[in-house]
Formats: C-alpha cells, structure tokens, sequence
C-alpha cells in the first residue's frame, strides 16, 4: 500500500508541476493575475506530494519492504537504521526522488520568500523552476521508478554497497544536490528575465542570495565527499580528478564565478548579459553532472549508477534544457539593455578578471572530463585524462587569480588605485616572501615549487584579513575602538574575508599534502615496530568482532613519540557477507592540523599483515579552509542589505524594479 | 580611456587567458593523456616499452603469486593473450582471481608489465567498463552477464 501511494503522489506532482508550467506563464503574457496567481498553491502543492513520495519510500526502507525492487536491490534487514534511511539516496532511482524533492523545495521557496516580487516575474521564474521538474518527474516515473514491486517478496534484501555505509555518505549527496538543484532557481530567473526582456539591480540582488546558498551547499557537499573519499577509500587521497568530482566542480566553479558577477551587477548594474549566461551555465553544469553520474557513461570510483539506458532520457533533458536555455539567450539577450561604464582597473575589473580566469579554467576540467568520451564515441580510442593533465592546466590558471584575490577587495568601485592597492597590501606579500624563504630554508633540497605556493597562500590569507583590519583601524586606533568598528563592518565584507581566507587555507593544506606527504608500505608481524617521522607505530595484535551487518578484523597499534604513548589507532577490514564484499576502515590520528593515516591490507599466514601507512602535514586544513568558506558565505547571506526576501510591508512598492 | 580602448583592454584580456588556456590543455593532452589496451591490444599494437598505458582484463585465475615485501605477480588476459604484470604494493579490497582489474603503468624490455597502480573500480556485480567491452570483442562476455542478478525476480508495477 505504501509504495502505491507514493508512486501515486510522483504522479500528482508531476500533473501539478504541468499546470504550474504553463497556466503562469500564460498569465504573465495575459497580464492576468488569477492565472498567475496558480504559480504560489502549485509550487506548495507540488512540494507536499513530491514529499509523499518520498517519505513513502524512506518508509519501504525503513520497514525493510522488500517487495519493493528498489528496496530489495539496496537494503537489507540487518543494516542500522541510519543507512537504511541514507540508503534511501544510496542508489539511482531514489536520488532521483530526493533531486525532485530538492527542486521542489526550492520552486516552494521563492514562491514562500517571492511576495516583493514583480507578479510577473515571480510567475514566470516559478512556470521555468516547473519545467525543470516536470521533465525529471517523467524521467523517474518512465525510467527509473523507485516504486515498483516485485512479483515475489524475496526473503532478504541484497545490501547496500558497504563502501557506501557511511555517514559522510549520508550527508554528502544531499548537500551536493542542495547546491545542484540551487543553482536552478538562478536558472529559471535568468529563463524569466529573458522572456520578460527586461533586467536589472533588483533582479541581481534576488538571484544572489539564492545564488550564495546553493554555492554554500556545494561546497559543503564536495568538501564531504572529498573527506569521504579519504578516509574511506583507504589510500589517503582526497581528490582524484576522477569525472564524477569533475561533475560537481564545474557547476561550483561557474557558480562562484556567478556570485562574484552578480556582485558587479547588483551594485553597479553592470555585466548583466555575461551575469544571466553564467547563470544559464553554472545549472547547465549541474545538469550535466548529472548526467554524467546517472548515465552510466563513465567508468569510475563511484560504481552505485550504471544503466546507460537511462542516459538517452537524460541527454534529452540535458539538450532541451541547456540548447533551449542558450538559444533563447542568443534570441533575447540583445534585447536587454548593456549597463554602466568602468575602468579595467577597478574591482570591477578586478571581477571580471576573476570570471575570466574561473569560466577558462571550468572550461579545462570540461575539456578534461569530456575529451574522453568524446574520442572514444568517435575514434573508438580508449584514453584516460588523469590527474597529471588538470594539475598541469587547472594550477597554472589558478595562479593569476590567487595573486589577484586579495586586490579585489581593496580596489574602488569604477576607478582603482593599483599601486596604492599594493602598498596597502604591503604586509601580505612581506608574509609570503618571509614564508618562501623560511620554507627554502627548512626544506633544503625539496620541491622548488612548493614553498611559493606556501607563500601565495600565506599571501591570500594575510591578504583576505587586510581589508578587515585597515577598515577597523587595527594599530591605528586604541584596540577597543578598533574592535567596536570591526563589529560595525558589514557582515558582508566579513563573509568576503572569511571565504577569501579560507581558499588560501584550502591551497596550504592541499600545497603540503601533496609535497610532503610520507608513505609507507610494509609487512608487520605482531610486537613488531614500524617509525615514520618522528613516530614509531607498535603492531599489538588483531582480533574479530561481528558488527551489524558484517565480521570486522580489527588490528590494534600503539603509537609512540619520542618513547610516550601518544595514543592507539585501531584500523580495520570489514566484511560484508550479503555481498561478498569486504571495506578497509583507515585509522586516523589527527596531530594539530596533520595526520596519521593508517589502514590495512591483506592479513597473510603467518600473521603478518600488510598496513599502508601515511603521515598527511595540515591535510585538515584543506576541508576546514572550505568550511571557513561556507561560514564565509553564511556570514554574507545573513546580511541585512541582502535580505530582500525578508517582509518590509511598509516599503513593498519600493522594492519593486523600477521599469 | 575612451569606451572603445577599455573593450579593447578587455577582450584583450580574454583572449590572452583563452590562448594560455589553450597552449596548456594541449601540452597537458599530448603529455598526460594515457591509453587504455587490453592484452591482445598490446600484442598486435606492438607497444613500445617504457609508453605509459593502461591495462585491462581478468585476473587469469592461479597465476597470482605473491612474493616477500609486498611483491605480486599476475597475469591479465582477456581471452586471447595474457600479459604477466608486475606490481609492489597492497591490492584492492576488491582483487581476486578471475575478476576484472584494470593496472596503469608501462612495459619493460622483457615484456613484463610494471604496473605503479592497480584499479579494481568495481564491485562484484560490475565490470569495468572498458574490461567488458574488451572482452565483448574477443567474444568471452555477453550483454546481460555482468548483472548477475536476479533475472528471475520479475520487475512489476
């Protein structure tokens, strides 16, 4: 019963997001303000039955239903509770229940938030927002249906992947397509403002917030997964340039190039016609990450989605949606009227240039991503593009923009003081030459790039703080004073230090982590010490223990410092019988900022065992330099200047576009 | 500066970083770019050794040997020809005999395949891609095997 009222309300959503796609736009054109007027109930309605849905299916999970084939393929009875319910988006059909979900959340949102809007606009953005979830409503309910029943109700369900077993994994796909599907809403307000034909300050001070969510969730939800891989995969790396990271890194690339468009569009009503194609771009993106993760076209780490068949139904979507997007902005885009004037030099410029070199490095990694595929379809050559090919393009044209992070900031608004701005700058490239020296001088004989790259992230974030502490005042004014006035600053220029600091912590991790990273690969017999660094790791033994779900071989070790204990790292191998399948469960010693990464291979006969062992300097620091990010964003969202959405009766008709 | 100098500065700009783009991704592809080749690939390509290059197939089972310090040997075959592989270092969760494997690395003057990494991107109902379809040509895999599941359990509505 339950499976058929969820599969039920998929179909009722999927005929109210039909009305909610066509009677509004209609509306609009008509001028009309009942038929309009359906965009606000629908978008609520659509919400409540797309939520049916899944709360139906989450409820097969946790009931173990197995007569649901969905259910079958990816659960099993004995798992706990928590990774039947993460389960749930564990696998394909129901993470596409949980996009829709997503999509549906937001259309609901801008509908709940969008009473300042101009009525026709509103009707508009919510008939596009409708469009998109149509379209992935009859995805799911002709490819990929999560309710279907199998004839016979198998005794027992087959297991999730056990890789997939994890809490990061319960976070991950959730926040990733927060961000993914956030990115539609600035998606269907560039779709509306085109087919209205008209664009201006209020519309950009609308999409950003928006705009600075989805970002925010996306990179919360690749940061998570970053970390997932790390410590789940067992080899210590924490980005693989493997095509489905690609996926989710270019929508984030272009969607940061967006927010930081949409900043010069807000405050000086300028960009507007690259503003609304990148916006067109950052959910193309994520539309064709999508695609490259369901579609089954792509061998990678993430195995859980492999049915190509589904990929036509994708690739359809894929080529209405962006071919349709982008001829319509080929159509209309002349129509809207080009904006105010600026020097180069200016933090206009200076924003520009960060567009320029964010959209030309998205277009490498695309290149990267999808030259593959591309040849392989023609020539029937099968090539991989790994890692060696992004560090060699993707580096080099992050550099120009590192250097050029901490004058965005400082540069006025139309025309820009570049030697003034490198005064004020003084005390940051001083810190990162001190570094490269000091860097030179410890690593003696070491890689010669590293240590200025240690110094452009020292520069980035001595840098991000200087704007904060020349507008507080810091060492000009007595210090209570000068902490009053940094209270004061907007929280806007806040969440831009905070974030601008946080990239430069990201590239320090990444910069020592990649360079001095210490592994070691040996046999141990029990008693027996192995030294890294300045530790010594002590094999006391193994033992078994059966878990939930699977028999778990636990080997114990005893770290020591300099003759102290300094604490015991317990790695594991875990496996699952329903599947056959066993994990490798690393052990990891956190040390200030660095790591300890410890995790297992194959026990032998003779009770020797196989570790794989890695001493990680301040890897912590590239996952909490995105977490500095995301508080970074929060910090700007949270900003009274871009809270229009929040009620101001009073002054509703002063918010409405002037026209 | 007039309106017409600063979009000159500008597309200026734009232009210059495409151009860098450009000459980077293709220095990277020509440099970095790695092929994939199943066994019988390597024997009629006639690969040179020392190219660096993919390679793909079944673990051909009872060949695995494992030496002292970590030091494996197996070999990789896809029906028709075998490559002995050389690799030090832990295996995959996920290696065993007769299961697919993908090595990257490059052949020495013997003709033994020093791999630097050893891939199993699969769980034990999935196939790498590029395996099934090498071995799909050499006519040791049919469509429809590599789910393993269930063909009985009949899907309804």
């Amino acid at each position: 019963m339950i499976p058929e009222i969820g599969h039920y309300a998929l179909v009722l959503a999927l005929g109210l997001a039909m009305i909610q796609a066509v009677v509004p736009l209609w509306g609009a054109r008509l001028r009309d303000d009942t038929l309009m007027g359906t965009a606000g109930p629908t978008a609520f309605a659509q919400l409540a039955f797309a939520a049916i849905a899944f709360a139906a299916l989450t409820a097969c999970y946790v009931y173990s239903d197995f007569s649901v084939a969905n259910v079958f393929e990816n659960s099993h009875s004995a798992k706990p509770l928590i990774y039947k319910i993460t389960g749930v988006w564990g696998n394909h059909e129901g993470s596409m229940l949980l996009w829709v979900l997503i999509l549906a959340l937001f259309g609901a949102l801008v509908a709940y938030f969008g009473d300042n809007l101009p009525a026709t606009l509103k009707a508009n953005v919510l008939a596009v927002q409708s469009w998109i979830a149509a379209a992935f409503y009859i995805f799911i309910l002709g490819t990929s249906n999560p309710f279907l029943r199998l004839a016979e109700a198998p005794f027992e369900g087959r297991d999730l992947n056990p890789i997939l077993q994890d809490i990061g994994l319960a976070i991950h796909p959730p926040m990733l397509y927060l961000g993914y599907v956030g990115f539609s809403i600035s998606f269907s307000f560039a779709i509306a403002a085109l087919i209205e034909g008209r664009i201006d300050a209020a519309w950009a001070r609308w999409v950003r917030p928006w705009t600075l969510a989805a970002w925010m969730c996306l990179t919360a939800g690749i940061s998570m997964g970053s970390y997932w891989a790390y410590y789940e995969l067992g080899w210590g790396g924490w980005w693989f340039w493997d095509p489905v990271e690609n996926a989710s890194l270019m929508p984030w690339i272009a969607g940061t190039a967006l927010l930081h468009s949409a900043v010069v569009m807000e405050k000086r009503n300028a960009l507007k016609i690259w503003t609304i194609l990148l916006a067109i771009l950052a959910f193309s993106l994520s539309l064709i990450g999508t695609f490259l993760v369901r579609s089954g076209v792509l061998t990678s780490v993430h195995t859980f989605a492999t049915d190509p068949t589904r990929g036509v139904f994708i690739l359809a979507i894929l080529t209405f949606f962006i071919g349709g997007g982008l001829a319509l902005y080929a159509w209309r885009a002349p129509v809207l009227k080009q904006g105010g004037l600026f020097a180069p030099l200016s933090r206009e410029g200076a924003l520009v240039l960060n567009n320029l070199f964010l959209t030309t490095a998205c277009a490498t990694v695309f290149i990267g991503t999808l030259y593959p595929l591309a040849l392989e379809a023609l020539t029937g050559d099968k090539i991989s593009v790994g890692a060696p090919f992004f560090n060699l393009t993707f580096g080099p044209l992050m550099v120009p923009l590192l250097l050029a992070v901490p004058f965005g900031p400082l540069l006025a608004w139309k025309r820009g003081d570049l030697l003034g701005v490198a005064q004020r700058l003084t005390a940051a490239w001083m810190c990162g030459l001190i570094t490269v020296a000091v860097t030179f001088a410890i690593t003696r004989g070491g890689p010669i790039l590293a240590p200025f790259a240690i110094g452009l992230a020292v520069y980035v974030m001595v840098g991000a703080l200087t704007d904060i502490f020349e507008r507080a005042g810091l060492l000009r004014v007595p210090f209570p004073t000068a902490i009053r006035r940094a209270g004061g600053l907007p929280r806007s220029a806040w969440g831009t230090a905070f974030a601008h600091f946080g990239l430069g912590a990201t590239l320090l991790g990444i910069v020592c982590e990649s360079n001095w990273n210490t592994e070691r690969i040996v046999t141990l017999k029990p008693n027996e010490t192995v030294s890294l660094r300045s530790y010594e790791l002590t094999f006391d033994g193994m033992t078994t223990r059966q878990g939930p779900n699977y028999r778990e071989l636990t080997a114990k070790f005893t770290v020591r410092s300099g003759g102290t204990v300094v604490d015991v790292m317990e790695p594991s191998k875990r496996n699952f019988a329903s599947r056959g399948t066993s994990t490798t469960e690393a052990a990891l010693l956190t040390r200030g900022f660095s790591q300890i990464y410890l995790s297992l291979g194959d026990p032998a006969a003779d009770g020797a065992l196989a570790i794989r062992l890695y001493h990680k300097p301040l890897v912590l620091l590239i996952w909490l330099g995105t977490v500095l990010m995301v508080f970074g964003g929060a910090l700007s969202l949270s900003d009274r200047r871009l809270r229009v959405g929040a009620p101001k009766p009073a002054k509703k008709s002063a918010l409405q576009p002037a026209e | 500066m007039t309106r017409k100098q600063r979009r000159l500065v500008l597309i200026g700009t734009g232009l210059g970083v495409l151009a860098l783009a450009a000459a980077l991704v293709l220095t990277a592809l020509r440099d970095s770019v790695v092929f994939f080749n199943s066994p019988s690939d390597i024997v009629e390509k006639n690969v040179q050794p020392g190219a660096r290059i993919r390679l793909g197939g079944l673990v051909k089972p009872g060949t695995l040997q494992k030496d002292a310090d970590l030091a494996v040997r197996f070999e990789v075959t896809d029906g028709k020809s075998a490559i002995m592989v050389a690799y030090r270092g832990i295996l995959p969760d996920l290696f065993r005999e007769g299961q697919g494997v993908v090595t990257e690395g490059a052949l020495d003057t013997a003709g033994v395949f020093k791999a630097d990494a050893v891939l199993a991107k699969h769980d034990e109902t999935y196939m790498p891609k590029e395996v099934a379809d090498a071995l799909k040509k050499q006519g040791h895999w049919k469509d429809g095997q590599e789910t393993g599941r269930d063909a009985s359990a009949v899907k309804k509505p």
